[in-house]
């Protein structure tokens, strides 16, 4: 199970940082949206990969070992809210650029 | 435990995000309630920042560990989040409210009808800065992060236009890939290390072992780029003086300290982790940040002399500092950080009055291109920016225009290059003899450095008499332009408080000494925080 997760991970992050290169605004924010998820699943993965551990805990006292660690869960909760929003912060740029410039290359004007 | 004064510690957030909160109850249109309103929150901020330094100030010199931490929520450390005040913290407080302060001040002229929501934008800002100084987590480290970064990108696009808004796309590209790459490290740390509280990593990240130790390094090292992409290294930094130079000038003066985030998330992560000179702890990366704080100097000096425009200038000018900082803070280990953080008191002053000096110098020079009459974005009736001719006069006008203006050029080219007698040449002197004072033998990499530290003051003196003198001293026959006392005034703050270091050198001095050794004394700060007690009284679950 692991080595199908380092490639999902290996995979959206290789893409994402080759669409962030690239120089139409679009590219930009999908590749940054991949290296997003690439890194969301990566800190979740933090937490250790486990089977049927769920990460609250009911009433009484805990086995802990039944449970899996839910520090790693909350870290990507916070940080799937913050990137989405960044991200409709970027694409609202995206869209005033394309109003004021015309293009919608990075630089504002196409490449003479 | 007595009560209010220890919950002094929370203000800084608490009382921005309150102010802002309470601001966007009110219509757009209202516009001198919402001065007010942020001006008094400032005002308070400069006050609640003042108490905590006065209080760090007096426990510490007085013999006790001046360290102290607050549970937030009464959860213990390390499984709660702690908010730290030492000596550092405290300075950097004072050092960012003061500056807000005064920017905020010279936006009330004509500069914060730019765009709208500027003063809870602004409030926000401050309040992502304090907490990013306060905090003790790694974690919530990057929350703040993030919202001091959602703030500036919001304060940055105000007042939009072309360059503006592909400067601001830029600017929130590269700061969204920087804080995936701080998640990347902060979550390489919790799973090798299994704790993300700085203090409980200082003393459990020498004993790691094994194929934990490549990735707990390799963590550390992301988590290093993340903060030197917004202290504006030199491969990492060329976003920097494009971005600050097409920020409206109030704006451009406060994301001065922005820069200097990154260099204290370093100074705090790097210096109570791998201060320790245990096993491979030992000065982590310090090369890099020596090697990496010159070529930085070095791209900053030529960036100077090679600016066509004032803007260009300050903003080549930050990454000069910032590739100073880093620099002597890998070459220095400890003995040059009293030098180091007078350094980054007077040139963040130093560069922020520039910037606002440099858009008055530069409104008499052309008719400006004034912000424009522009519809309404948003339905609650904001007013957009106001016609110059049909404003009302807001304060006082001072005569003898070109005299202050001049003057105060002077000064921040004198502050900029680090020329006696002003604080930037005590500082540049304090680190040089830091540097050389260290061994017997120096290495040549230090002799190189002092050049670099020298060279630049040279550039930057070069680059500033050429613009002052086209600028200021040529003689020109337009009618002398309207200097408002609430703008003239915030300028005038900020290079009297540079005098004053320069005045009160020997206790500043003395002060930032004291913070370096605190620095070096790591067991003193896991102490205060780890073993700090929980409220006691009221009701328990």
């Amino acid at each position: 199970m692991e080595i199908v997760l380092a490639l999902g991970i290996g995979v959206l992050t290789g893409s994402g940082v080759w669409l962030i290169l690239r120089p139409r605004t679009f590219q930009v924010i999908i590749g940054l949206s991949l290296i997003s998820y690439a890194v969301n699943l990566f800190v979740y993965a933090m937490g250790r990969l486990r089977v049927d551990a769920p990460a609250l805990v009911g009433k009484g006292a805990p086995d802990p070992a039944h449970y899996a660690d839910p520090l790693p869960q909350a870290l990507v909760l916070t940080a799937i809210v913050i990137s989405f929003a960044m991200t409709a912060l970027l694409l609202v740029v995206l869209l005033a650029s394309r109003g004021l410039t015309g293009t919608d290359h990075v630089d504002g004007e196409e490449p003479e | 435990m007595t009560g209010w004064a220890d919950h002094l510690i929370v203000l800084p957030i608490l009382l921005p995000l309150v102010g802002a909160a309470l601001m966007l109850l009110f219509d757009e249109r209202r516009h001198m309630l919402k001065v007010m309103t942020s001006l008094a929150t400032v005002a308070g901020l400069v006050l609640v920042s003042f108490l905590l330094l006065r209080g760090a100030a007096a426990t510490g010199f007085g013999g006790e560990p001046a360290t102290r931490a607050y549970l937030v929520g009464n959860w213990p450390a390390p499984y709660g989040i702690v908010f730290v005040i030492d000596w550092l913290s405290a300075l950097m407080l004072m050092l960012t409210n003061t500056l807000g302060f005064a920017t905020l001040l010279y936006s009330v002229a004509r500069w914060d009808r730019a765009g709208p929501r500027f003063h809870a934008l602004f409030l926000l800002q401050l309040m992502g800065l304090n907490g990013a100084f306060l905090t003790g987590d790694i974690f919530n480290l990057f929350v703040f992060f993030e919202i001091l970064l959602a703030a500036s990108y919001g304060l940055l696009l105000q007042g939009s236009g072309r360059v503006r808004v592909k400067a601001g796309l830029h600017y929130v590209s590269i700061n969204t890939a920087a804080s995936l790459l701080f998640l990347i490290g902060a979550g390489l740390i919790y799973g090798t290390t299994g704790t993300l509280n700085m203090a409980d990593l200082a003393t459990s990240i020498a004993t790691i072992r094994g194929s934990d130790l490549s990735l707990v390094q390799s963590g550390m090292a992301i988590l290093g780029i993340a903060f030197l992409i917004k202290a504006g290294m030199w491969p990492l930094g060329f976003w920097l003086p494009k971005t600050y130079a097409a920020a409206v000038p109030p704006v451009a003066a406060l994301f001065a300290v922005l820069s200097k985030v990154g260099i204290y998330a370093l100074l705090r992560v790097y210096l109570l982790l791998f201060g320790g000179g245990e096993g491979w702890t030992a000065n982590f990366g310090e090369e890099w940040l020596l090697f990496g704080g010159m070529a930085t100097i070095a791209f900053g000096t030529i960036g100077v002399l090679a600016s066509r425009t004032l803007s260009g200038v300050a903003g080549n000018s930050i990454l000069i500092s910032s590739g100073t900082l880093l620099a002597a803070i890998g070459a220095g280990q400890g003995a040059v950080l009293g030098g180091v953080l007078f350094y980054l008191v007077s040139s963040t002053l130093g560069i922020s009055a520039f910037y606002l000096l440099i858009e008055l110098v530069e409104r008499q020079d052309a008719r400006p291109a004034a912000v424009p009459m522009r519809e309404p974005v948003f339905d609650d009736e904001y007013p957009g920016v106001l016609d110059e001719d049909e404003e009302d006069q807001v304060g006082i006008v001072i005569p003898a225009t070109i005299a202050i203006l001049g003057g105060g050029f002077a000064f921040c080219a004198l502050l900029l290059s680090g020329l006696p007698p002003l604080s930037g040449f005590i500082a540049k002197f304090a680190i040089i003899h830091g540097l050389i004072g260290l061994e017997q033998e120096i290495a040549p990499s230090i002799w190189w450095l002092t050049g670099l530290i020298i060279a630049s003051g040279l550039a930057t003196l070069i680059a500033t008499t050429r613009a002052g003198i086209n600028l200021i001293w040529t003689p020109s026959d337009r009618p002398q332009p309207v200097l408002r006392l609430t703008e003239a005034a915030p300028i005038g703050l900020l290079l009297a408080i540079c005098l004053g270091l320069m005045i009160f050198a020997g206790p500043a001095m003395r002060y930032m000494e004291r913070t370096g050794l605190s620095l070096d004394n790591r067991h003193g700060y896991i102490q205060s925080v780890l073993a700090t007690p929980r409220a006691t009284g009221g009701p328990t679950p």
